[in-house]
Protein backbone atom coordinates (compact mmCIF):
# COMPACT_ATOMS: atom_id res chain seq x y z
CA UNK A 1 0.00 0.00 0.00
CA UNK A 2 1.02 3.45 -0.68
CA UNK A 3 2.90 4.95 2.66
CA UNK A 4 0.53 5.76 5.42
CA UNK A 5 2.93 9.43 6.30
CA UNK A 6 3.34 10.20 2.34
CA UNK A 7 -0.48 10.63 2.05
CA UNK A 8 -1.03 12.51 4.75
CA UNK A 9 1.91 14.66 3.56
CA UNK A 10 0.40 15.13 0.33
CA UNK A 11 -3.36 15.91 2.16
CA UNK A 12 -1.53 18.84 4.20
CA UNK A 13 0.31 20.53 1.14
CA UNK A 14 -2.87 20.82 -0.57
CA UNK A 15 -5.19 21.52 2.85
CA UNK A 16 -2.97 23.58 5.02
CA UNK A 17 -0.39 25.05 2.67
CA UNK A 18 -2.32 25.95 -0.53
CA UNK A 19 -0.40 23.51 -2.65
CA UNK A 20 -2.34 24.26 -6.15
CA UNK A 21 -1.61 23.58 -9.70
CA UNK A 22 -2.28 27.58 -10.53
CA UNK A 23 -3.17 27.03 -13.93
CA UNK A 24 -4.05 24.91 -17.10
CA UNK A 25 -3.68 27.06 -19.85
CA UNK A 26 -4.58 25.86 -23.84
CA UNK A 27 -2.24 27.43 -26.32
CA UNK A 28 -4.00 27.64 -29.79
CA UNK A 29 -2.80 29.06 -32.83
CA UNK A 30 -4.80 31.72 -34.60
CA UNK A 31 -2.54 31.52 -38.07
CA UNK A 32 -5.33 29.92 -40.21
CA UNK A 33 -7.99 32.72 -38.93
CA UNK A 34 -5.90 35.57 -41.13
CA UNK A 35 -8.31 37.39 -43.09
CA UNK A 36 -8.64 40.64 -45.18
CA UNK A 37 -11.70 40.92 -43.81
CA UNK A 38 -11.66 42.07 -39.75
CA UNK A 39 -15.51 40.41 -39.12
CA UNK A 40 -14.88 37.46 -40.80
CA UNK A 41 -11.33 37.10 -39.28
CA UNK A 42 -12.81 37.37 -35.36
CA UNK A 43 -15.97 35.11 -36.49
CA UNK A 44 -12.92 32.35 -36.79
CA UNK A 45 -10.95 33.67 -34.08
CA UNK A 46 -14.31 33.11 -31.79
CA UNK A 47 -14.95 29.99 -33.84
CA UNK A 48 -11.58 28.30 -33.49
CA UNK A 49 -11.35 29.45 -29.64
CA UNK A 50 -14.80 28.50 -28.74
CA UNK A 51 -14.05 24.33 -30.67
CA UNK A 52 -10.61 23.99 -29.04
CA UNK A 53 -11.27 24.85 -26.02
CA UNK A 54 -14.94 23.43 -25.54
CA UNK A 55 -14.14 21.11 -22.77
CA UNK A 56 -11.17 22.94 -21.14
CA UNK A 57 -12.60 23.80 -17.83
CA UNK A 58 -15.03 20.52 -17.65
CA UNK A 59 -11.75 18.16 -18.17
CA UNK A 60 -9.86 20.48 -15.15
CA UNK A 61 -12.68 20.48 -12.87
CA UNK A 62 -12.66 16.77 -13.48
CA UNK A 63 -8.75 16.07 -12.98
CA UNK A 64 -9.47 18.65 -10.00
CA UNK A 65 -11.83 16.11 -8.11
CA UNK A 66 -10.04 13.02 -9.50
CA UNK A 67 -6.94 13.87 -7.82
CA UNK A 68 -8.23 16.27 -5.34
CA UNK A 69 -5.85 18.98 -5.81
CA UNK A 70 -6.95 22.84 -6.63
CA UNK A 71 -7.02 23.98 -10.54
CA UNK A 72 -7.25 27.78 -9.62
CA UNK A 73 -7.27 29.02 -13.25
CA UNK A 74 -8.40 26.98 -16.38
CA UNK A 75 -6.57 29.65 -19.01
CA UNK A 76 -6.22 30.25 -23.20
CA UNK A 77 -3.22 31.53 -24.74
CA UNK A 78 -3.03 32.82 -28.90
CA UNK A 79 -1.32 33.70 -31.55
CA UNK A 80 0.19 37.47 -30.75
CA UNK A 81 -2.70 38.95 -32.41
CA UNK A 82 -0.71 41.98 -33.85
CA UNK A 83 -0.02 38.80 -36.49
CA UNK A 84 -3.30 37.84 -36.95
CA UNK A 85 -4.85 41.45 -37.42
CA UNK A 86 -1.97 42.78 -39.71
CA UNK A 87 -3.90 41.56 -43.05
CA UNK A 88 -6.93 43.81 -41.94
CA UNK A 89 -5.35 47.28 -42.06
CA UNK A 90 -7.74 48.75 -39.15
CA UNK A 91 -7.78 48.95 -35.41
CA UNK A 92 -7.56 45.16 -34.04
CA UNK A 93 -10.00 46.23 -31.47
CA UNK A 94 -12.24 43.96 -32.49
CA UNK A 95 -10.36 40.93 -32.22
CA UNK A 96 -9.96 41.52 -28.74
CA UNK A 97 -14.42 41.19 -28.32
CA UNK A 98 -13.80 38.49 -29.78
CA UNK A 99 -11.44 36.67 -28.08
CA UNK A 100 -13.61 37.80 -24.72
CA UNK A 101 -16.63 36.45 -25.91
CA UNK A 102 -15.16 33.55 -26.94
CA UNK A 103 -13.21 33.22 -23.15
CA UNK A 104 -16.87 33.98 -21.59
CA UNK A 105 -18.77 31.37 -23.81
CA UNK A 106 -16.11 28.62 -22.85
CA UNK A 107 -15.58 29.56 -19.37
CA UNK A 108 -12.03 30.69 -18.77
CA UNK A 109 -11.37 34.17 -16.88
CA UNK A 110 -8.24 34.94 -18.48
CA UNK A 111 -6.93 34.61 -22.36
CA UNK A 112 -4.02 36.20 -23.18
CA UNK A 113 -1.98 37.22 -26.50
CA UNK A 114 -3.25 40.44 -27.22
CA UNK A 115 0.18 41.05 -28.24
CA UNK A 116 2.65 42.55 -30.34
CA UNK A 117 6.21 41.80 -30.65
CA UNK A 118 8.39 44.46 -31.71
CA UNK A 119 12.07 43.64 -30.30
CA UNK A 120 13.36 44.62 -33.57
CA UNK A 121 10.51 47.32 -35.04
CA UNK A 122 7.36 47.95 -36.05
CA UNK A 123 5.84 45.64 -38.27
CA UNK A 124 2.23 45.63 -40.06
CA UNK A 125 -0.46 45.45 -37.51
CA UNK A 126 2.21 46.13 -34.68
CA UNK A 127 1.55 49.97 -34.00
CA UNK A 128 -2.51 49.80 -34.55
CA UNK A 129 -2.33 47.22 -32.08
CA UNK A 130 -0.12 48.65 -29.36
CA UNK A 131 -2.45 51.90 -29.46
CA UNK A 132 -6.02 49.95 -29.52
CA UNK A 133 -4.37 48.29 -26.13
CA UNK A 134 -6.25 51.32 -23.49
CA UNK A 135 -9.28 50.90 -25.21
CA UNK A 136 -9.37 46.78 -25.59
CA UNK A 137 -8.53 46.42 -22.21
CA UNK A 138 -11.03 49.37 -20.73
CA UNK A 139 -14.17 47.73 -22.97
CA UNK A 140 -12.97 44.01 -22.53
CA UNK A 141 -13.12 41.70 -18.72
CA UNK A 142 -11.04 39.01 -19.60
CA UNK A 143 -8.84 40.08 -22.12
CA UNK A 144 -4.71 40.42 -21.40
CA UNK A 145 -2.21 41.92 -23.19
CA UNK A 146 1.19 41.89 -23.71
CA UNK A 147 4.28 43.52 -25.74
CA UNK A 148 8.18 42.19 -26.14
CA UNK A 149 9.86 45.85 -26.31
CA UNK A 150 13.64 43.39 -26.52
CA UNK A 151 15.56 40.57 -26.82
CA UNK A 152 18.99 39.64 -26.10
CA UNK A 153 19.79 39.06 -29.77
CA UNK A 154 17.87 42.06 -30.82
CA UNK A 155 18.47 44.71 -28.43
CA UNK A 156 15.90 47.15 -27.43
CA UNK A 157 13.20 49.26 -29.05
CA UNK A 158 13.86 52.56 -27.25
CA UNK A 159 10.73 53.88 -29.68
CA UNK A 160 8.13 51.26 -28.49
CA UNK A 161 9.66 51.53 -24.77
CA UNK A 162 8.69 55.32 -25.00
CA UNK A 163 5.32 54.09 -26.97
CA UNK A 164 4.59 51.63 -24.21
CA UNK A 165 5.39 54.31 -20.99
CA UNK A 166 2.33 56.10 -22.75
CA UNK A 167 0.42 53.79 -23.45
CA UNK A 168 0.29 51.58 -19.46
CA UNK A 169 -0.69 55.71 -18.53
CA UNK A 170 -3.52 55.54 -20.76
CA UNK A 171 -4.66 51.91 -19.94
CA UNK A 172 -4.81 53.05 -16.05
CA UNK A 173 -6.63 56.33 -17.12
CA UNK A 174 -9.35 54.48 -19.05
CA UNK A 175 -9.85 52.29 -16.37
CA UNK A 176 -9.34 54.56 -13.22
CA UNK A 177 -13.07 53.87 -12.14
CA UNK A 178 -11.91 50.15 -11.79
CA UNK A 179 -8.91 51.44 -9.86
CA UNK A 180 -6.48 51.34 -12.82
CA UNK A 181 -7.38 47.56 -13.10
CA UNK A 182 -6.13 47.54 -17.08
CA UNK A 183 -3.00 48.23 -16.50
CA UNK A 184 -2.85 45.24 -14.46
CA UNK A 185 -3.83 43.21 -17.54
CA UNK A 186 -0.98 44.62 -19.50
CA UNK A 187 2.95 43.63 -19.36
CA UNK A 188 5.89 44.72 -21.45
CA UNK A 189 8.17 41.87 -21.57
CA UNK A 190 11.79 41.80 -23.09
CA UNK A 191 12.68 38.05 -24.01
CA UNK A 192 9.18 36.88 -23.66
CA UNK A 193 8.79 33.64 -24.33
CA UNK A 194 6.59 31.29 -26.44
CA UNK A 195 5.22 28.94 -24.20
CA UNK A 196 4.02 31.21 -20.58
CA UNK A 197 1.19 30.02 -19.17
CA UNK A 198 0.93 32.54 -16.64
CA UNK A 199 -1.31 35.54 -17.24
CA UNK A 200 -1.02 38.40 -17.75
CA UNK A 201 2.12 37.83 -20.45
CA UNK A 202 1.11 34.53 -21.73
CA UNK A 203 0.88 34.34 -25.84
CA UNK A 204 0.89 31.30 -28.01
CA UNK A 205 4.00 31.44 -30.05
CA UNK A 206 4.84 31.09 -34.11
CA UNK A 207 6.78 28.27 -33.64
CA UNK A 208 4.24 26.09 -31.23
CA UNK A 209 2.10 23.27 -32.36
CA UNK A 210 -1.58 24.29 -33.63
CA UNK A 211 -2.60 23.35 -29.95
CA UNK A 212 -1.05 22.64 -26.68
CA UNK A 213 -1.78 22.14 -23.07
CA UNK A 214 0.96 24.40 -20.53
CA UNK A 215 0.83 23.81 -16.71
CA UNK A 216 2.02 26.65 -14.15
CA UNK A 217 2.25 24.86 -10.69
CA UNK A 218 2.09 26.97 -7.22
CA UNK A 219 3.04 26.53 -3.64
CA UNK A 220 5.37 28.76 -1.97
CA UNK A 221 3.56 27.81 1.36
CA UNK A 222 4.65 24.64 1.18
CA UNK A 223 8.23 25.13 0.62
CA UNK A 224 8.26 27.87 3.43
CA UNK A 225 6.42 25.25 6.10
CA UNK A 226 9.43 22.65 5.00
CA UNK A 227 11.95 25.05 5.87
CA UNK A 228 9.79 25.49 9.16
CA UNK A 229 10.57 22.56 9.90
CA UNK A 230 14.32 22.60 9.73
CA UNK A 231 15.11 25.79 11.15
CA UNK A 232 19.06 25.48 12.15
CA UNK A 233 19.86 23.90 8.46
CA UNK A 234 22.82 25.23 7.08
CA UNK A 235 22.30 26.89 3.70
CA UNK A 236 23.18 23.91 1.40
CA UNK A 237 20.89 22.21 3.47
CA UNK A 238 17.73 24.84 2.92
CA UNK A 239 18.76 24.41 -0.96
CA UNK A 240 18.37 20.85 -0.54
CA UNK A 241 15.05 20.87 1.31
CA UNK A 242 13.44 23.47 -1.10
CA UNK A 243 14.88 21.08 -4.52
CA UNK A 244 13.10 18.23 -2.92
CA UNK A 245 9.87 20.06 -1.81
CA UNK A 246 10.38 21.88 -5.80
CA UNK A 247 10.55 18.29 -7.16
CA UNK A 248 7.25 16.98 -5.13
CA UNK A 249 5.04 20.15 -6.51
CA UNK A 250 6.06 19.90 -9.72
CA UNK A 251 5.19 15.43 -10.30
CA UNK A 252 1.74 16.86 -9.35
CA UNK A 253 1.85 19.31 -12.30
CA UNK A 254 3.34 16.87 -15.07
CA UNK A 255 0.67 14.43 -13.38
CA UNK A 256 -1.97 17.14 -14.24
CA UNK A 257 -0.60 18.14 -17.56
CA UNK A 258 -0.31 14.64 -18.86
CA UNK A 259 -4.12 13.79 -17.82
CA UNK A 260 -5.57 17.32 -19.45
CA UNK A 261 -3.67 16.26 -22.15
CA UNK A 262 -4.83 12.50 -22.51
CA UNK A 263 -8.61 13.56 -22.27
CA UNK A 264 -8.48 16.45 -24.29
CA UNK A 265 -6.52 15.26 -27.15
CA UNK A 266 -4.26 17.83 -27.25
CA UNK A 267 -0.10 17.64 -26.98
CA UNK A 268 1.38 18.66 -24.04
CA UNK A 269 3.62 21.23 -23.76
CA UNK A 270 5.61 22.21 -20.88
CA UNK A 271 5.62 22.17 -17.32
CA UNK A 272 6.42 25.93 -16.11
CA UNK A 273 8.46 25.39 -12.69
CA UNK A 274 6.96 28.65 -10.84
CA UNK A 275 6.72 29.78 -7.44
CA UNK A 276 3.33 32.17 -7.74
CA UNK A 277 2.79 33.30 -4.60
CA UNK A 278 -1.31 34.39 -3.95
CA UNK A 279 -2.15 37.11 -1.17
CA UNK A 280 -4.07 34.63 0.58
CA UNK A 281 -1.88 33.79 3.97
CA UNK A 282 0.71 30.95 3.82
CA UNK A 283 0.86 31.20 0.12
CA UNK A 284 3.84 34.12 -0.45
CA UNK A 285 7.51 33.98 -1.90
CA UNK A 286 8.08 36.77 0.50
CA UNK A 287 7.70 34.61 3.78
CA UNK A 288 10.23 31.81 2.33
CA UNK A 289 13.12 34.29 2.00
CA UNK A 290 12.21 35.96 5.49
CA UNK A 291 12.02 31.85 6.83
CA UNK A 292 15.53 31.86 5.26
CA UNK A 293 16.50 34.51 7.80
CA UNK A 294 15.36 37.74 6.65
CA UNK A 295 13.84 40.16 9.53
CA UNK A 296 11.57 41.41 6.46
CA UNK A 297 11.42 41.37 2.65
CA UNK A 298 13.82 43.97 1.29
CA UNK A 299 16.77 43.67 3.92
CA UNK A 300 19.75 43.14 2.83
CA UNK A 301 20.07 39.52 2.00
CA UNK A 302 17.17 39.57 0.01
CA UNK A 303 18.73 39.61 -3.54
CA UNK A 304 20.82 36.08 -2.31
CA UNK A 305 18.17 34.37 -1.05
CA UNK A 306 15.79 34.56 -4.03
CA UNK A 307 18.60 33.37 -5.87
CA UNK A 308 19.06 30.37 -3.78
CA UNK A 309 15.13 29.63 -4.21
CA UNK A 310 15.19 30.56 -7.99
CA UNK A 311 17.69 27.92 -8.29
CA UNK A 312 16.80 25.31 -6.19
CA UNK A 313 13.44 25.16 -7.35
CA UNK A 314 14.32 24.58 -11.09
CA UNK A 315 16.81 22.03 -9.74
CA UNK A 316 14.11 20.54 -7.96
CA UNK A 317 11.59 20.47 -10.93
CA UNK A 318 13.53 19.70 -13.85
CA UNK A 319 13.78 16.18 -13.10
CA UNK A 320 10.25 15.97 -12.19
CA UNK A 321 8.85 16.84 -15.76
CA UNK A 322 9.28 15.62 -18.95
CA UNK A 323 9.63 19.24 -20.49
CA UNK A 324 10.05 22.28 -18.69
CA UNK A 325 9.32 26.23 -20.43
CA UNK A 326 7.65 29.22 -19.89
CA UNK A 327 9.04 31.59 -17.39
CA UNK A 328 10.50 29.20 -14.25
CA UNK A 329 11.38 30.62 -11.66
CA UNK A 330 10.09 32.61 -8.32
CA UNK A 331 7.33 35.14 -9.32
CA UNK A 332 7.84 38.19 -7.11
CA UNK A 333 4.19 40.02 -7.97
CA UNK A 334 4.07 42.96 -4.86
CA UNK A 335 0.50 42.99 -4.84
CA UNK A 336 -0.24 39.76 -5.05
CA UNK A 337 1.72 37.99 -2.29
CA UNK A 338 1.14 39.09 1.62
CA UNK A 339 4.62 38.70 2.96
CA UNK A 340 5.80 41.47 0.02
CA UNK A 341 2.57 43.89 0.46
CA UNK A 342 3.69 43.91 4.09
CA UNK A 343 7.06 45.00 3.25
CA UNK A 344 6.24 47.46 1.00
CA UNK A 345 3.73 49.27 3.19
CA UNK A 346 6.54 49.38 5.62
CA UNK A 347 9.28 50.98 3.48
CA UNK A 348 11.31 47.65 3.67
CA UNK A 349 10.60 46.70 0.09
CA UNK A 350 11.85 49.33 -2.07
CA UNK A 351 11.32 49.32 -6.02
CA UNK A 352 15.10 49.59 -6.79
CA UNK A 353 15.04 46.69 -4.54
CA UNK A 354 12.65 44.56 -6.45
CA UNK A 355 14.58 45.99 -9.58
CA UNK A 356 17.32 44.02 -8.17
CA UNK A 357 15.73 40.99 -7.39
CA UNK A 358 14.24 40.64 -11.07
CA UNK A 359 18.01 40.07 -11.92
CA UNK A 360 18.22 36.66 -10.12
CA UNK A 361 14.28 35.53 -10.21
CA UNK A 362 11.62 35.69 -13.02
CA UNK A 363 10.20 37.76 -14.14
CA UNK A 364 10.30 40.98 -13.80
CA UNK A 365 8.49 44.43 -11.45
CA UNK A 366 5.23 42.84 -11.23
CA UNK A 367 1.81 44.27 -9.71
CA UNK A 368 3.14 47.62 -8.27
CA UNK A 369 1.49 50.50 -7.67
CA UNK A 370 3.25 53.86 -8.41
CA UNK A 371 1.66 57.17 -7.83
CA UNK A 372 -0.37 58.72 -9.96
CA UNK A 373 1.25 61.67 -11.09
CA UNK A 374 4.44 59.23 -12.77
CA UNK A 375 4.83 60.85 -15.97
CA UNK A 376 4.40 57.81 -19.54
CA UNK A 377 8.65 58.89 -19.80
CA UNK A 378 9.62 57.80 -16.14
CA UNK A 379 7.14 54.85 -16.72
CA UNK A 380 9.08 54.12 -20.29
CA UNK A 381 12.66 54.44 -18.49
CA UNK A 382 11.67 51.54 -15.91
CA UNK A 383 11.02 49.80 -18.60
CA UNK A 384 13.88 50.71 -20.68
CA UNK A 385 15.87 49.61 -16.86
CA UNK A 386 14.44 46.54 -16.52
CA UNK A 387 14.58 45.51 -20.29
CA UNK A 388 18.60 46.25 -19.98
CA UNK A 389 18.40 43.14 -16.81
CA UNK A 390 16.80 40.82 -19.17
CA UNK A 391 18.59 41.43 -22.31
CA UNK A 392 22.36 41.97 -20.55
CA UNK A 393 21.56 38.59 -18.55
CA UNK A 394 19.29 36.39 -21.43
CA UNK A 395 16.81 36.40 -18.96
CA UNK A 396 13.28 37.06 -19.51
CA UNK A 397 12.26 40.32 -17.32
CA UNK A 398 8.84 42.41 -17.76
CA UNK A 399 6.92 45.26 -15.96
CA UNK A 400 3.51 45.40 -15.09
CA UNK A 401 3.53 48.49 -13.50
CA UNK A 402 -0.18 50.49 -12.48
CA UNK A 403 -0.10 54.21 -12.42
CA UNK A 404 -2.56 54.66 -9.73
CA UNK A 405 -4.16 57.72 -11.68
CA UNK A 406 -5.78 60.20 -8.94
CA UNK A 407 -3.64 58.52 -6.33
CA UNK A 408 -0.54 58.92 -4.08
CA UNK A 409 2.26 57.22 -2.30
CA UNK A 410 0.86 55.84 0.57
CA UNK A 411 -2.73 55.27 -0.23
CA UNK A 412 -3.65 52.18 -2.36
CA UNK A 413 -5.43 50.08 -5.20
CA UNK A 414 -7.20 47.02 -4.36
CA UNK A 415 -8.50 44.45 -6.69
CA UNK A 416 -9.25 41.72 -4.17
CA UNK A 417 -9.37 38.12 -5.25
CA UNK A 418 -5.97 36.98 -6.55
CA UNK A 419 -5.02 39.98 -7.66
CA UNK A 420 -4.60 41.55 -4.33
CA UNK A 421 -4.17 45.03 -3.19
CA UNK A 422 -0.95 47.03 -3.92
CA UNK A 423 0.29 49.87 -1.93
CA UNK A 424 1.31 52.58 -4.26
CA UNK A 425 4.92 52.42 -3.98
CA UNK A 426 7.76 55.82 -4.08
CA UNK A 427 9.69 55.76 -7.46
CA UNK A 428 12.63 58.35 -8.06
CA UNK A 429 10.98 61.54 -9.89
CA UNK A 430 13.97 62.39 -11.68
CA UNK A 431 13.07 62.78 -15.52
CA UNK A 432 14.40 60.16 -17.92
CA UNK A 433 12.99 62.34 -21.02
CA UNK A 434 15.85 62.97 -22.95
CA UNK A 435 17.13 59.47 -23.39
CA UNK A 436 13.54 57.80 -23.63
CA UNK A 437 13.20 60.78 -26.50
CA UNK A 438 16.21 59.85 -28.54
CA UNK A 439 14.40 57.19 -30.44
CA UNK A 440 16.16 53.93 -32.20
CA UNK A 441 17.26 50.98 -30.81
CA UNK A 442 19.64 49.54 -27.74
CA UNK A 443 22.46 47.84 -29.66
CA UNK A 444 22.28 43.56 -28.74
CA UNK A 445 24.93 43.06 -26.30
CA UNK A 446 28.59 41.12 -27.59
CA UNK A 447 27.19 37.70 -25.91
CA UNK A 448 24.13 38.10 -28.06
CA UNK A 449 26.70 36.58 -30.58
CA UNK A 450 26.37 33.03 -29.77
CA UNK A 451 27.27 31.80 -33.47
CA UNK B 1 -6.95 1.38 -10.83
CA UNK B 2 -7.12 2.60 -7.17
CA UNK B 3 -8.13 5.41 -5.09
CA UNK B 4 -7.66 6.46 -1.75
CA UNK B 5 -10.29 7.81 0.58
CA UNK B 6 -8.93 9.47 3.72
CA UNK B 7 -11.37 10.84 6.89
CA UNK B 8 -9.90 12.87 9.03
CA UNK B 9 -12.36 14.58 11.94
CA UNK B 10 -13.41 13.97 15.18
CA UNK B 11 -14.12 10.46 16.36
CA UNK B 12 -17.99 9.01 16.48
CA UNK B 13 -19.62 5.82 16.85
CA UNK B 14 -20.04 4.18 12.94
CA UNK B 15 -17.70 6.43 10.63
CA UNK B 16 -15.91 3.18 9.06
CA UNK B 17 -19.43 1.83 8.58
CA UNK B 18 -20.64 4.94 6.91
CA UNK B 19 -17.79 5.59 4.56
CA UNK B 20 -17.69 1.80 3.34
CA UNK B 21 -21.52 1.71 3.19
CA UNK B 22 -20.78 4.60 0.34
CA UNK B 23 -18.22 2.30 -1.23
CA UNK B 24 -20.43 -0.40 -1.40
CA UNK B 25 -22.93 1.56 -2.98
CA UNK B 26 -21.48 2.84 -5.89
CA UNK B 27 -18.90 -0.69 -6.15
CA UNK B 28 -15.83 0.79 -5.45
CA UNK B 29 -14.25 -2.22 -3.52
CA UNK B 30 -12.05 -1.68 -0.35
CA UNK B 31 -8.67 -3.48 -0.32
CA UNK B 32 -6.92 -1.83 2.60
CA UNK B 33 -8.45 -0.30 5.96
CA UNK B 34 -5.63 1.26 7.78
CA UNK B 35 -7.03 3.95 10.84
CA UNK B 36 -6.29 5.03 14.31
CA UNK B 37 -7.82 7.55 16.81
CA UNK B 38 -5.07 10.03 18.71
CA UNK B 39 -6.81 11.99 21.11
CA UNK B 40 -10.01 12.04 20.14
CA UNK B 41 -8.96 12.71 16.33
CA UNK B 42 -10.01 9.60 13.80
CA UNK B 43 -7.70 9.05 10.95
CA UNK B 44 -8.71 6.49 8.41
CA UNK B 45 -6.64 5.68 5.34
CA UNK B 46 -8.96 3.39 2.94
CA UNK B 47 -7.66 1.75 -0.54
CA UNK B 48 -10.20 0.86 -2.95
CA UNK B 49 -9.92 -0.40 -6.80
CA UNK B 50 -12.34 1.98 -8.41
CA UNK B 51 -12.02 -0.72 -11.61
CA UNK B 52 -15.67 -1.49 -11.64
CA UNK B 53 -16.97 1.83 -9.92
CA UNK B 54 -20.54 2.54 -11.32
CA UNK B 55 -20.15 6.40 -11.14
CA UNK B 56 -17.43 9.04 -12.06
CA UNK B 57 -14.99 9.22 -10.01
CA UNK B 58 -15.20 12.97 -9.34
CA UNK B 59 -18.98 12.22 -8.35
CA UNK B 60 -17.84 9.75 -5.64
CA UNK B 61 -15.64 12.53 -4.79
CA UNK B 62 -18.39 14.98 -4.12
CA UNK B 63 -20.57 12.35 -2.92
CA UNK B 64 -17.92 11.32 -0.26
CA UNK B 65 -16.98 15.22 0.76
CA UNK B 66 -20.69 15.41 1.32
CA UNK B 67 -21.05 12.86 3.42
CA UNK B 68 -18.13 14.15 5.68
CA UNK B 69 -19.86 17.96 5.89
CA UNK B 70 -23.00 15.41 7.17
CA UNK B 71 -20.87 13.91 9.76
CA UNK B 72 -18.47 17.30 10.82
CA UNK B 73 -15.79 15.39 9.20
CA UNK B 74 -13.53 16.16 6.46
CA UNK B 75 -13.38 12.94 3.64
CA UNK B 76 -10.82 12.88 0.14
CA UNK B 77 -11.17 11.25 -2.17
CA UNK B 78 -7.99 11.07 -4.07
CA UNK B 79 -6.36 8.77 -7.27
CA UNK B 80 -3.63 7.06 -6.26
CA UNK B 81 -1.75 8.65 -9.04
CA UNK B 82 -0.89 11.64 -7.32
CA UNK B 83 0.58 9.80 -4.29
CA UNK B 84 3.04 7.79 -6.68
CA UNK B 85 3.79 10.69 -8.64
CA UNK B 86 4.87 12.75 -5.87
CA UNK B 87 6.60 10.38 -3.86
CA UNK B 88 8.05 7.81 -5.85
CA UNK B 89 10.96 8.87 -8.55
Amino acid sequence: MINLSDILETIRMIQDENLDIRTITMGISLLDCIDTDIDRACEKVYEKITRKAENLVRVGTEIEKEYGIPIINKRISVTPIAMVSAACHESPIKFAKAMDRAAAAVGVNLIGGYSALVQKGFAAGDRELIESIPEALAVTERVCSSVNIGSTKAGINLDACRMMGGIVRKTAELTVDNDCFGAAKLVVFCNSVDDNPFMAGAYHGVGEPDCIINVGVSGPGVVRSALKKNPDANINEVANIIKTTAYKITRVGQLVGVTASERLGVPFGIVDLSLAPTPVVGDSVAHILEEIGLEQCGAPGTTATLALLNDAVKKGGVMACSSVGGLSGAFIPVSEDAGMIDAAVSGSLTIEKLEAMTAVCSVGLDMIAVPGDTTADAIAGIIADEAAIGMVNSKTTAVRIIPAIGKKEGEELDWGGLFGRAPIMRINTKSPSRFINRGGQIPAPMHSLKN
Amino acid sequence: MKAVISVIGHDEVGILAKVSSMCAEYNANVTEVTQSVLQDVFAMVMLVDISKLSIPLSELSDRMSELGKSLGLSIYVMHEDIFNSMHHI
